[in-house]
């Protein structure tokens, strides 16, 4: 059995959370920014599995399987948006949808 | 086994900072495979077989397969050229040597780790499928009627628009 302790279990789950993070704040690809919110949603779940290995409860798997169910809802109606965006903007830069932008704000 | 969660660990986090780095997107799903495997591979060793099988099985094949399907079809016609560009011999090279440590690790725990010696401190699919189906029965049908209504809005968002101007001006 792993005798890590909690605290670098956590420590692992967060900086996975954080590379997702500044995946998601750095890259403008739109496909690299679903990707990092399933990095993300992944080290979430890592957590529950964790908490719940720790104190031998059942709740933590439960947890990622609802997480799982998530991420797949999620994950599906993006890349159809994607296809969206693609076919009305030809392009996969989230800055290019802009349209609800305030133009007198524009610099 | 605490080496096993330190060696999956830095593959973990290498293989999810290559993959938030990498120009390309299916060198960085590759990369991202690495991560999930590896993080299939701490599920493992933590207690929790159904779920390192279940992230296997839905993330690196479902959510991953949906994403190749995505880049594929966003460049419709030079699919050829493109997989000779995208999957030189070249850049196997560190995916496939983070595959082998965790086949390794993988492998050594399986033979190492007996879950029927440990029961006491694990906890198994039986258990989870119980309180799965007792105390969170509600959750389970809320997490149907989100994947029906993914479904649905996955369906509405994907088809092709047909422009009608009026019923009776022929269709362009």
């Amino acid at each position: 059995m792993v005798t890590v302790s909690l605290d670098i279990q956590i420590l692992l789950a967060s900086l996975l959370f954080l590379m997702g993070l500044v995946g998601l704040l750095v890259r403008r690809n739109i496909i690299f920014m679903l990707m990092s919110i399933e990095i993300m949603l992944n080290s979430a779940g890592l957590v529950f599995v964790i908490a719940g290995a720790h104190w031998i409860q059942t709740d933590g798997q439960v947890m990622f399987i609802f997480i799982l169910a998530i991420a797949a809802s999620e994950v599906s109606v993006g890349l159809a948006l994607i296809l969206q965006m693609y076919h009305h903007y030809k392009t996969l830069d989230a800055d290019a949808m802009n349209k609800l932008k305030d133009k007198t704000t524009e610099s | 086994m605490n080496t096993i969660f330190y060696i999956a660990a830095a593959v973990a986090l290498l293989s999810t900072l290559l993959a938030i780095t990498r120009r390309n997107a299916i060198h960085a799903l590759i990369y991202l495979i690495m991560s999930l495997l590896s993080i299939s591979v701490i599920f493992y060793i933590l207690g929790a077989p159904f779920i390192a099988a279940l992230e296997v099985i839905i993330y690196a094949g479902a959510i991953v397969v949906l994403f190749i399907f995505v880049i594929m079809m966003l460049n419709i016609g030079l699919e050829e050229e493109l997989e000779h560009r995208w999957l030189k011999p070249r850049m196997w090279i560190v995916p496939s040597i983070l595959a082998t440590i965790l086949l390794v690790e993988f492998i050594y725990a399986m033979k190492t780790l007996h879950y029927e010696k440990i029961e006491s401190q694990v906890v198994l699919p039986r258990q989870v499928g119980l309180s799965l189906f007792s105390t969170y029965l509600l959750g389970v049908e809320i997490a149907g009627m989100l994947l029906l209504a993914a479904i649905i809005g996955t369906y509405h968002l994907g088809k092709q628009k047909k422009k009608v101007l009026h019923r009776f001006l022929p269709k362009r």
